[in-house]
């Protein structure tokens, strides 16, 4: 019953949306404000009955009700309670749902925090939102409903795929999903203007905490997946420039280039018409990357399901929206006015550097991603892009833009002193420079490139806090007034410092584990030492153990350095008795931001095991660097102009402070 | 500057960069891919040695042999020819007999033996890799109910 009321819920929410999308836009034309009105409560609505519905899928899976074929063929009754609740997305259909309790709760967002927009505004934006709710709730209803029964209930579920019983399946997915469906907001903003024909900088301001909010919300889900392959698969790889990694990486540098032109816009009226195409193209990528990751035109673990009929259904609703959006841009465009002036060398001309850039690699990446699928089927030979092209373009061209980041900042508006900023990074050049070369000495050497990316790493964290510093004046101020000065400046200034400081941390990450790191296979007895990383691993012997749905056998290692025992690190093979599927479940133990990762082969006839153990100098920097990156976008979202014009109500007078004499 | 001066700028700048970075892109396309073969395309393919591909097929039965140490020897086949390949290092957790596999690496000069650097089975047991299901099929070869991928 309650699986049936969850299905209804979902119908009526395809119909609530429907009204959704015609009614405020009429209103808005018409100037009808109790038409206007009805976008605000129906976007309430549709979140209600959508997340009803998600509430009635998760009810079946954590009952393990089999007569609904989702639960059956992607749960299993043994299965830990908390991968029943984080399976109901760990399969297409229930995934699809969760995008959809996602995007209407982007629209009750702005239903309930958009009354500082104009009526007609918000009206529009509440519609672009219904068509995108509408057409992916009827991709579910007509192609992937998760309700579906089976006429026989079956006694067991065929469990969910093991890779998939991890935390990481609990956490990865709705981040990914609250980035990439949160970029809809900005795709509506950007379409409702086009509607209007109206765009100014109070558009810009109102579409920035969207921007922020998803793309951090982005940053912090491809940061997750990204850890949770390294430690699940058992591989000790990071990043592996899969496309279904680039379908959200795509969107990621599409989104970062958004949040720097809106700056423009606002602060400037220039990039108009750009930042009205940015906008629409980040969220046109993510419906792309839907597509690649959900068509099953790719090949991967995210893959659930390959049905034609929902490659085409979604490759549908992307032709239908991006084509419509650009349409309208290319209709509209024209009637923007092109706004304030400016020299190629100041701020507004270092973030269109940065734009420049930034959509160059986004580009680069889905031509990378996108050419084995178009060769294929023009001349059907098979080839892989892989690793070696993204590292050599990528890589490349995205040196320019980390030589620049500390420099924006420093440039001033309209028209910028490249020689005064380049003094002023002077310091942090230096600072970067013996950085590197101190992290090389400490790693006994390694390819001289190293000790420049890490230098660089540096110069961006040392940059960013140049303009902290100098516009403290610490140095030529007492302290207590430079603590003035910097506890006075808009909160966007520091978040730009943290998420600038964060891309250099995880550079350096990235540098240092790809030139340090060691690998060591072998084969191990029982009491046989490696050495890896200067720490020695003793292998003591397997253990057999068993899980609650898993047999599991497991290595016992002791760390030790200099002769000393400091540690111990357990690593395993799994096998999941229902699927009968074998995983890895590496071994990682942490010094400082560095790992020893140990991963456990094949057993050989002789009772020995082949292991392999990989030394992981500085990796942490790289997860590490994101968080910085994520507090820059939570402290920039908490930015006091953001909620200017925000229906505030009236501040208490603040009390003088009173100082004690010094 | 003149407001036309500073937008030829900016948007020479532009046109260089991306000219720029296509070029870039069509020199890695050059280098950095590898085309896939299945062992029955092989003979026609006539590869210089070293040139790097991913070989895709079934791991054949009874084919799978460890070595010395680390290095694992097995057959690629599609059931009508076989390639064999030499791998060292830790295999992945589904690779077994019987189901499908992709190797990447190259052939040495002379040699009918395949240097696999990696080995990829995928995420799921009954996985077929799309690759290796659509040139088994294309070769005609029978998948059973192998071929539907989950």
């Amino acid at each position: 019953m309650i699986i049936e009321l969850g299905h209804y819920a979902l119908v009526l929410a395809l119909a609530v949306s429907l009204l959704q999308a015609v009614l405020p836009i009429v209103g808005a034309v018409r100037n009808d404000r109790a038409l206007m009105e009805i976008g605000t409560v129906a976007a309430k609505a549709s979140f209600l009955l959508v997340a009803m519905s998600f509430a009635a899928l998760t009810y079946a899976h954590v009952t393990s009700d089999f007569s609904v074929r989702n639960v059956w063929e992607n749960s299993h009754s043994q299965i830990p309670l908390i991968y029943k609740f984080s399976g109901v997305w760990g399969n297409h259909e229930g995934s699809m749902l969760l995008w959809m309790l996602i995007l209407t709760f982007f629209s009750a967002l702005v239903a309930v925090f958009g009354d500082n927009l104009p009526e007609s505004l918000k009206a529009n934006v509440l519609a672009v939102q219904a068509w995108i709710a509408a057409a992916f709730s009827l991709f579910i209803l007509l192609t992937s409903n998760p309700f579906n029964r089976l006429l026989d209930a079956p006694g067991e579920g065929q469990d969910l795929n093991p890779v998939l019983q991890d935390v990481g399946l609990a956490i990865h997915p709705p981040l990914l999903y609250l980035g990439y469906v949160g970029f809809s907001v900005c795709f509506s903003f950007a379409v409702a203007a086009l509607i209007e024909g109206r765009i100014d900088a109070a558009w810009a301001r109102w579409v920035r905490p969207w921007t922020l909010a998803a793309w951090t919300c982005l940053t912090a889900g491809i940061a997750m997946g990204s850890y949770w392959a390294y430690y699940e698969l058992g591989w000790g790889g990071w990043w592996f420039w899969d496309p279904v990694e680039n379908a959200s990486f795509i969107p990621w540098l599409a989104g970062t280039a958004l949040l720097h032109s809106a700056l423009v816009m606002e602060k400037r009226e220039a990039l108009k018409i750009w930042t009205v195409l940015l906008a629409i193209m980040t969220f046109s990528m993510s419906l792309l990357g839907t597509f690649l990751v959900r068509s099953g035109v790719l090949t991967s673990v995210h893959a659930f399901a390959t049905d034609p009929t929902r490659g085409v259904f979604i490759l549908m609703i992307l032709i239908l929206f991006i084509g419509g959006a650009l349409s309208l841009f290319a209709f509209r465009a024209a009637h923007l006015k092109a706004g304030g002036l400016f020299a190629p060398i100041s701020r507004e001309g270092a973030l269109v550097f940065n734009n420049l850039i930034l959509t160059t690699a986004a580009a680069t990446v889905l031509t990378g991603t996108l050419y084995p699928l178009a060769l294929e089927a023009v001349t059907g030979a098979k080839i892989s892009v892989g690793p070696p092209f993204f590292n050599m373009t990528f890589g490349l061209l995205m040196l320019p833009l980390l030589l620049a980041v500390p420099f924006g900042p420093l440039l001033a508006w309209k028209r910028g002193d490249l020689l005064g900023a380049g003094q002023r990074l002077f310091a942090a050049v230096a600072i970067g420079l013996v950085a590197g070369s101190a992290i090389y000495y400490a790693q006994n050497g390694g390819p001289i490139m190293a000790l420049f990316g890490i230098a660089l790493g540096a110069y961006m964290i040392a940059g960013s806090l140049t303009e902290l510093f100098l516009r403290s004046g610490l140095g030529k101020v007492t302290g207590a007034v430079a603590l003035r000065r910097l506890s006075g400046l808009p909160r966007s200034v520091f978040g730009t410092a943290l998420a600038h400081i964060g891309l250099g941390v995880t550079l350096i990450g990235i540098v240092a584990v790809t030139a340090f790191e060691t690998e060591h296979i072998v084969e191990m007895k029982p009491g046989m030492t490696t050495d890896a990383g200067g720490y020695t691993l003793r292998f003591d012997g397997l253990r057999n153990s068993n899980g609650p749905n898993y047999s599991e056998q497991s290595g016992h290692f002791v760390i030790s350095r200099a002769g000393v025992n400091i540690d111990e690190v357990w690593s395993s093979k799994r096998l999941y008795t229902a699927r009968q599927m074998p995983t890895t479940e590496a071994g990682i133990r942490t010094f400082g931001v560095s790992q020893l990762y140990v991963s456990l082969g094949d057993g050989m006839a002789d009772g020995g095991v082949v292991v392999r153990i990989w030394w992981k100098p500085m990796i942490l920097c790289i997860w590490g660097g994101v968080l910085f990156m994520m507090a820059g976008g939570a402290v920039s979202l908490s930015d006091r102009r953001l909620r200017i014009g925000a229906p505030a109500r009236a501040k208490k007078q603040t009390k003088p402070v009173l100082e004690p004499a010094q | 500057m003149t407001r036309k001066q500073k937008r030829l700028a900016i948007i020479g700048g532009g046109v260089g960069f991306i000219v720029a970075a296509v070029l870039l892109v069509m020199f890695a396309f050059s280098q950095a891919i590898a085309y896939f073969y299945v062992p029955g395309d092989l003979a026609k393919a006539h590869l210089a040695p070293g040139t790097r591909i991913r070989l895709g097929g079934l791991v054949e039965n009874g084919s799978v042999k460890r070595g010395d140490g680390m290095t694992i020897t097995f057959s690629v086949t599609d059931t009508l020819d076989r390639v064999p390949v030499t791998y060292t290092g830790i295999l992945p957790d589904l690779f077994r007999e019987g189901q499908g596999v992709v190797a990447e690496g190259s052939f040495r000069e002379g040699s009918p033996v395949f240097i696999a650097d990696t080995v990829l089975a995928k995420h799921d047991e009954t996985y077929m890799p799309k690759d290796v299901a659509d040139r088994l099929k294309a070769q005609g070869v029978s998948l059973g109910g192998k071929e539907t991928i989950r």
